[in-house]
């Protein structure tokens, strides 16, 4: 094996024990509000990583990750609810079968819940990723609208408007960050190889991949699958870290909010979306300060509602007019680039 | 159900239906020329909304006044969209410039949200427009007569613009192909601005229009009429300002009829329009009466 | 008993478009192991039937026979597949791609592993990416790319653009290659090489081709047979010498110049 590999495999696994050391750290040290921050930069991370896969790699604009998620997240809690429970909670009309009696452990209720997303995934792609470009973007919100739709007039499956509260919150930062380092080996696995250079090849250039005997709508669709079917982790694993969900949760703005990752980060770039879900997570809290009041030197400056997505929406404005290609562009940080960084220090 | 039911729901229809056709020709002329969905659309035409009501609390202006300035000012508004977020990606990729609307529709809903409040507010109605007339057997709200007869002045009054004056020759030559436009020495940013104006006026109309109807100020309000009227956008055919008309009336009449006639189905409401978006991009893309669109190999 | 030495036949191949008919009756036969050329005016419908073989169009009427198999109306991969790769009269690389990422895709169609090999880390999928980089680079060897196999494809200069696109198609393992316009803006030495070039490939890979091309050192250089076309139809086919001397090519599309040249 080539040195440089036997390096990389080294950095890879000193990254991994660091991360390691860094979430056990975290849990004796830090409270729980920023713990619980911890645990939606990993969240955020997975939804992202999964978008960029379809958007940013193979170059379908797809505004349906709402509508994943809500697949995602609505599978993962019925599955891990207590039946009993179940009984109580669903006010309006007592829950259907199977979905009052099915229970699964988390893990595996993670894994339907991403299925069954992935599952929806194919079904919707299969007719509208024949389309291109804004069209695909729009028939995707559509269906995105259309989950969130039934998800209020459906209560025998999913409670209504009411949402499903008490949702048993097993999500950690263990189950959180393995999820997220699972993700990551994937997307690094499907880029790296020769399906990941079809992938890219028929975002730049369609008809040429055709050409070349790719059958892009089965790269698309294949791609898209893979994409929900993280979207839906994500979601079961949001549902589980916030105990309570409900259809207003699934709106548009939760799309906005992956899409804003995956443009900052650069599109095409997995280092670039790892580093954007850190710092529009962070944000995004931070920004809640701005919306509450401000009790400074004796003085309360009210808080101002809506202030925190007017920066925000600002701040994906200024980013697509000033720098489109986000913060890495389609490049990677690497253990040959950082490398090859010192290496031109030492020579300089 | 009863004839005079029946009547009764066709005008409430027509009403939705030539709210929804209003806004649509902007999201269609829009697109004609730029091949941008512009998403930030329906906040354009919820700012219309917003002024009149401010016109007419705040500064105590009579209603005629206040809806003309409101008018004024969205167009303004929608001119302003465009020169900040979308002009300077004219080169970039189209979907960049897709981003940036929705960045826009999100700015806008959030900045009104700051400015008027997430609070829903109630809108004083002129008395004569809610007074029910009764024909016969039917009730009519002289609105849902109002309505579509002030949304048909502005759609002819729109076609007139199009069709028979320069200005409208130059954004049909746009529309065409907008570099050849451009060197036949078409004043093409003049003509772009000229087509969010007249467009956002539009959507400020329908908005106000809407405020009338349905009298609940939200900052949000936009979002989902804003959806409608670009799936009616599709519907008709993208592009074509006729096609916008019709389609927004065929949905407007489709939904209020499938209430009518459904009741149970009233929950899904929101959802007929994007089943019948996804069912129009499969089977007829190209919509009712828009052109075919090919790839060049 | 399908004409086991013939390539490719077309038999009566015809496109419209709307009203207009693009192609009307293109019959070819092409031998195998040859090298023949499509010429004729801009907008004579050369590309389209470039388009129809591959599959990008399909005909109104007419048959395609590849080897033997009726491949009329077959999607461009499957086309591909069967074994007839082309280029492109406008550059059409992965831009964004490296080099040798660019000639990967090409080989793709003959790969047998996929995602999931990719993600279960399996040795056969590891075992058969490197084949195809082997591969990729004995071919960016051949077209003298394979120093710049890690550049971005989109920062080659034209020639160079050129060659790696006709690498990518060499990369699907065709039979059968079509070539639009391979000369399109080289200068005479870089021409002069590219005749080389796809003679030599011809013979290396066993391949037969076909050329459309405006330079006519080129086509009558290398190809021992030609059809013209002019607005949709053949008005003429034969050897280069035939070509040269028939009067409706002259007046069609070589013109005045061209004899006065000659």
């Amino acid at each position: 094996m080539d040195p440089k590999y036997k390096r990389n495999y080294a950095f890879n696994g000193i990254a991994v024990l660091l991360l390691v050391g860094a979430l056990f750290w975290s849990r004796g040290n830090l409270d729980g509000y920023k713990i619980q921050i911890m645990n939606l930069i990993a969240v955020n991370i997975i939804l992202a990583l999964s978008l960029n896969l379809i958007y940013g790699f193979t170059g379908l604009f797809s505004l349906g990750h709402a509508g994943f998620m809500a697949i995602g997240a609505y599978t993962c809690s019925l599955l891990i609810l207590p039946a009993t429970y179940k009984q109580t909670m669903f006010l309006l009309q007592a829950p259907m079968w199977p979905f009052s009696v099915m229970h699964a452990p988390f893990f595996v209720a993670v894994i339907i819940a991403g299925l069954a997303a992935a599952f929806f995934g194919f079904l919707i792609g299969l007719p509208v990723l024949r389309l291109g470009g804004d069209y695909l973007g729009i028939a995707t919100l559509g269906f995105a609208e259309i989950i969130r739709v039934l998800a209020n007039n459906m209560p025998r499956v999913t409670n209504g408007a009411l949402g499903l509260k008490g949702i048993p919150s097993y999500s950690n930062l263990w189950w959180n960050y393995g999820w997220c380092l699972l993700t990551l080996y994937v997307m690094v696995r499907l880029v790296r190889s020769n399906f990941g250079n079809a992938l890219k090849a028929i975002r730049d250039d369609e008809v040429a991949a055709r050409a070349m005997g790719i059958n892009t709508f089965r790269y698309r669709l294949t791609s898209f699958t893979i994409g929900a079917f993280f979207a839906g982790v994500g979601g079961a694993l949001l549902a589980s870290l916030l105990t309570t969900i409900d259809p207003r949760m699934f709106i548009f703005t939760l799309t906005f909010n992956v899409l804003m990752i995956v443009v900052t980060g650069g599109l095409g770039s997995i280092t670039g979306t790892i580093l954007a879900g850190i710092v529009i997570t962070v944000l995004l809290e931070w920004l809640r300060f701005v919306e509450n009041p401000i009790t400074f030197a004796g003085m309360t400056v009210p808080g101002v509602p809506g202030m925190r997505m007017v920066v925000f929406s600002l701040a994906l404005l200024f980013i697509i007019l000033f720098r489109h290609q986000g913060i890495m562009g389609r490049r990677e940080f690497s253990w040959d680039w950082l490398f090859g960084l010192f290496r031109k220090r030492r020579e300089a | 159900m009863s004839l005079a039911m029946f009547v009764q729901h066709l005008l409430n229809g027509l009403t939705l239906g030539s709210l929804y056709a209003l806004i649509a020709i902007g999201y269609t002329m829009v697109y004609g020329i730029l091949r941008l969905i512009n998403f930030a659309h329906g906040e354009i035409f919820m700012l219309g909304a917003y002024f009149v009501f401010w016109g007419v609390t705040l500064f105590r202006l009579p209603w005629f006044i206040a809806v003309i300035g409101a008018i004024v000012v969205t167009s303004f508004a929608g001119i302003i969209v465009d020169r900040v977020a979308y002009k300077p990606l004219r080169n970039a990729p189209r979907i960049s410039a897709l981003i940036s609307a929705i960045g826009v529709s999100f700015f806008l809903q959030n900045f009104a949200i700051v400015v008027f409040s997430a609070i829903p507010r109630e809108v004083q109605r002129p008395a004569w427009l809610v007074k029910v007339i009764i024909v016969g057997k039917v009730r009519i709200l002289p609105l849902t007569l109002v309505v579509p007869a002030l949304s048909f002045v502005l759609m002819m009054g729109l076609l007139y613009v199009v069709y028979k004056t320069k200005p409208g020759l130059g954004m049909r030559a746009i529309s065409r192909d907008i570099e050849t436009s451009r060197l036949m020495g078409v004043p093409v940013n003049r003509i772009i601005a000229l087509t969010f104006g007249m467009g956002s006026a539009l959507a400020a109309a329908s908005g106000i229009m809407w405020a009338l109807r349905y009298p609940q100020l939200q900052p949000v309000m936009g979002v989902i009429p804003g959806f409608k009227a670009f799936i009616a956008a599709v519907f008709g055919g993208i592009g074509s300002i006729q096609g916008a008309v019709i389609g927004g009336l065929i949905l407007g009449l489709m939904e209020i009829m499938i209430v009518a006639f459904m009741p149970s189905l009233a929950g899904f409401r929101d959802a007929f329009a994007f089943i019948l978006l996804i069912i129009i991009l499969l089977i007829m893309p190209t919509g009712l009466m828009g052109e075919k669109l090919e790839d060049k190999v | 008993m399908p004409n086991s030495d013939a390539v490719l036949e077309t038999d009566a191949l015809t496109i419209r478009f709307g009203g207009l008919v693009a192609v009307r009756d293109f019959s070819v036969r092409i031998p195998r192991g040859s090298i023949v050329g499509l010429i004729g005016p801009n907008g004579a419908g050369k590309t389209t039937c470039f388009n129809m073989v591959t599959g990008f169009y399909k005909p109104t009427e007419g048959k395609i026979l590849f080897n033997g198999q009726d491949i009329t109306g077959w999607l461009p991969h499957k086309v591909c597949s069967a074994g007839i790769a082309r280029t492109f009269q406008n550059i059409r690389l992965f831009h964004t791609a490296s080099v040798i990422q660019n000639v990967m895709v090409g080989a793709r169609v003959r790969q047998g592993t996929t995602w999931w090999h990719a993600l279960l880390n399996l040795p056969s999928f590891w075992k058969e990416e490197s084949e195809l980089r082997e591969k990729a680079l004995f071919l960016l060897d051949a077209v003298g790319l394979k120093k710049l196999a890690d550049e971005e494809s989109g920062g080659l200069p034209y020639g160079a653009q050129r060659r790696l696109e006709l690498a990518r198609a060499l990369a699907t393992d065709p039979t059968f290659l079509l070539l639009d316009e391979p000369a399109a803006g080289m200068n005479p030495n870089e021409t002069q090489e590219l005749m080389g070039f796809v003679k030599d490939i011809r013979t290396r890979f066993n391949l037969t081709i076909l050329l459309i091309e405006h330079d006519m050192r080129v086509v009558m250089g290398i190809c021992e047979h030609i059809w013209v076309l002019d607005y949709g139809v053949t008005i003429a086919e034969g050897r280069p010498e035939e070509i040269r001397s028939n009067q409706k090519v002259i007046e069609a599309y070589l013109g005045e110049e061209y004899v006065r040249d000659a």
